[in-house]
């Protein structure tokens, strides 16, 4: 047995320093932030006039109302399922995306990508490209680079804060609580949430960037289980590229082995945000943003030869593609059993939702009879049952419903506290509790028998809906 | 067991291995990032600092209770105290209106009634039940008969002096004879018929008959002519479907021969006048109030 220091078992974290790239694939990225951003920071402005009781901003997630506003619809509590539905709805949708094109969703739409690339455009433009940073980096801390660290830092805090900032907004007014904000009257918890989303934008998207998909993100883990030989996703044609070599003439000149396209020349290592090389083959870390597909076109088209060396493909188009042959066309990879389903049940889950939004009601109620006890006996003989009437009224004014008990027999119905009226004001957009009682008459068969099948209604007496609730009355039993 | 060489590399990974092997098979070194470790550390720190800071340790008696003083007694005494702050006008209002009058303030009927079904929970439902039902004996607060009167006025004036007890020279008070020392046992028993027969359809004609006259010369002063009661003097109504011991002919009888005497203590002492008022208001409006 020999002795000598074990493998240290944590390593620091190796920079990594993409270089600038130009292509489709970039120019759709820029196109996704753009759109992506600009929803994510200027959707809580936008205003839609809901009438006088209600807020007029499109987008709200009013906790302390428990109202959920999305323009023209508008979510209670007891309809969570709408935000489950559509939570299974992203999830499938993420299967799908994954199954048919691998990780598009890391590379494109991932708040930590979309945050990442900002950042590192700000970071290009304060301290320059790719090799400008590696010499930053490796300088001594003398003013020049404090300078530009700072500028850099600054910038980015200013994005984080925005980020951390916009986030609030969405949960109150948006208008009043900038207001609030500047004059450092808004609620400690508004300062709170800034001030962590601003630490995790600034660290996550200056800092830790790649070390976030790699280390904390689960995705990169789940992922494999979505994705087969046909999914079509970034990778690098070795069978072209392979022997890669620089000198090409030189080396040809010895009359040794044929190089292939690849001419090590690295730009696809230098402009990976990830810091890996996709001559590697599929790996957990790459997150298939594209950017090295658009390095090496332009490099191909440099040295005069075709696109593609790396580019989106299916691994099970390999064989045909060693052997000369044509690969199998996009939309059949694409096409395939597992997708479909995918597509299916996103869309049976969809379907659901939208019937179900445009099916429920404007009013509902609840009826909760109260069993404590069962039945109070009046001392003309007649059975009373008590029931706690909740009712919703989702417009955005106040209606007077009417309440009316529907049965086999003679049972009346009258409100606590209101002797002969049978109508309540509900208020805008409130759940409202009226107690009633049911009372059926000493000879009723209703007084008489354990249990009674009897309904109770409501009606909006502006628009004549009707709503209704089958609940029981407990008679005396002889 | 293992053996530390200078660098091991995995032929098949190319990732150095730590020099660990157990029956051939390699520990491959992935290294984790260092930021990694710091993050452990910190949360270790955060982790010692918060049972400082915070109530945490258990001890024999107790635990220890930080450094902060941050406690959940405390800031449910401090949400109380909040509480009691902002219904401090309520409350005023509460002691100062008329009881009859309190259905004339929706918001402080209101009030009144929230804090009156904390105190029936607490101090009444051990005998009138929960829900207010009652038992034998206890009288039901959610039936429209009432024995001494159901307005506001009268439930809280029951409710301040209470029944039949010894402790308030105001509590209402009067006691109906024992008339098995009166009568012998086939005139209770007519007497019996007489006043089941007030409500009900199968009473024997000729013993209530009987029993009506006994009625007349011995209960009518109290239970009135037509036996419905007189709430002055808390004699029930006999004509109504509600019995407060029982309305069949057997309970009857032994209501008779031994009487009965329920009692209820003197709320006025033993809780504060908001209080007696605001579970007043809640009885009246568990549904029979007048």
């Amino acid at each position: 047995m020999t002795q000598t220091t074990p493998p240290p078992l944590y390593a620091a974290q190796e920079p990594v320093f993409p270089r600038k790239v130009s292509g489709t694939f970039r120019r759709l990225k820029w196109w996704i932030m753009l759109v992506t951003l600009g929803i994510y920071y200027l959707l809580p402005w936008i205003r839609w006039d809901r009438g006088p009781n209600l807020p007029d901003q499109a987008v709200l997630l009013d906790m302390a109302g428990r109202r959920f506003y999305f323009f023209w619809i508008e979510i209670w509590p007891h309809e969570f399922y709408f935000v489950a539905g559509l939570l299974v709805m992203a999830g499938l949708g993420l299967f799908l995306f994954t199954s048919a094109l691998g990780r598009v969703w890391c590379g494109y739409t991932c708040p930590q990508t979309v945050w990442t690339d900002l950042f590192i455009l700000v970071e290009r433009w304060v301290e320059g490209d790719r090799n400008a940073r590696v010499r930053l980096w490796k300088a001594k801390w003398d003013f020049h680079k404090w300078r530009l660290r700072l500028t850099k830092w600054a910038i980015w805090l200013g994005i984080a804060m925005a980020t951390g900032g916009a986030w609030v907004f969405y949960f109150t007014d948006a208008p009043t609580l900038a207001r609030d904000l500047l004059r450092f009257e808004a609620h400690p918890i508004a300062y709170g949430t800034i001030a962590v989303l601003t630490a995790t934008t600034f660290v996550f998207g200056g800092f830790l960037r790649e070390q976030v998909c790699i280390y904390m993100c689960p995705w990169p883990r789940i992922q494999a289980a979505m994705m087969d030989p046909d999914t079509i996703t970034v990778a690098y044609r070795d069978w072209r590229g392979e022997p890669r070599g620089k000198h090409r003439k030189a080396v040809q000149a010895e009359d040794a082995a044929p190089l292939g396209d690849c001419i090590d020349c690295m730009a696809c290592v230098n402009v990976c945000p990830m810091g890996i090389d996709i001559r590697d083959g599929q790996q957990m870390e790459c997150i298939t943003c594209a950017l090295c597909i658009d390095a090496c076109d332009d490099v191909m088209d440099k040295i005069g030869k075709p696109r593609g060396l790396i580019d989106y493909l299916a691994l099970s188009d390999e064989p045909a593609e060693r052997a000369g042959a044509a690969p199998k066309p996009v939309w059949k990879h694409i096409l395939r059993p597992r997708t479909l389903f995918y597509t299916a049940l996103w869309s049976l889950v969809g379907v659901g939702l939208i019937y179900a939004l445009f099916m429920r009601s404007d009013i509902e109620l609840a009826v909760s009879p109260l069993r404590n006890p069962t039945y109070v006996t009046l001392s003309d003989g007649s059975i009373r049952n008590i029931y706690d009437v909740r009712m919703r009224n989702k417009h955005a004014e106040a209606r007077v419903f009417q309440l009316s008990v529907t049965g086999d027999t003679g049972v009346r119905l009258q409100l606590e506290g209101q002797a002969d009226r049978r109508s309540i004001l509900v208020p805008a957009d409130q759940t409202f509790m009226q107690r009633v009682y049911v009372t059926a008459p000493r000879q009723d068969p209703a007084a008489k028998q354990v249990r009674s099948d009897i309904r109770i209604w409501i009606e909006d007496t502006a628009t004549g809906t009707r709503a209704s609730q089958a609940t029981t009355f407990n008679g005396k039993a002889e | 067991m293992s053996d530390h060489t200078e660098k091991n590399v995995d032929e098949v990974t190319g990732v150095e291995t730590t020099g660990h092997s157990w029956d051939g098979i390699q520990e491959l070194n992935n290294p984790m990032p260092r930021w990694w470790l710091w993050t452990l550390y910190a949360t270790i720190v955060w982790g010692i600092a918060y049972t400082i800071a915070f109530p945490a340790w258990p001890l024999i008696s107790g635990a220890t209770t930080g450094v902060l003083g941050w406690s959940t007694r405390a800031n449910v005494a401090q949400d109380i105290k909040a509480h009691d702050a902002k219904n401090g006008s309520l409350v005023e209002q509460l002691l100062t209106t008329e009881m009859d009058s309190l259905p004339e303030d929706p918001d402080l009927l209101r009030y009144a009634v929230a804090r009156g079904g904390a105190v029936f929970k607490a101090q009444c439902s051990q005998c009138h039940g929960s829900g207010a039902a009652g038992f034998k004996g206890y009288p039901n607060l959610l039936d429209d008969d009432w024995l001494w009167g159901g307005s506001m006025d009268g439930i809280t004036y029951t409710v301040r002096h209470g029944i039949r007890n010894e402790t308030d020279d105001d509590a209402r008070y009067t006691a109906m004879p024992a008339f098995g020392e009166l009568l012998d046992k086939d005139q209770i028993r007519a007497a019996a018929e007489y006043v089941y027969s007030l409500s009900n359809d199968d009473a024997e004609p000729e013993l209530a008959a009987t029993g009506q006259q006994l009625y007349g010369e011995q209960c009518a002063a109290c239970h009135g002519d037509t036996g419905r009661g007189d709430r002055e003097q808390g004699a029930p109504n006999l004509a109504d479907a509600i019995w407060l011991y029982g309305g069949d002919r057997e309970t009857l009888i032994q209501t008779i021969t031994y009487s009965r005497f329920g009692i209820m203590p003197a709320w006025g002492q033993r809780l504060i006048e908001a209080d007696v008022r605001a579970v007043s208001a809640y009885v009246h409006g568990l549904g029979g109030g007048e």
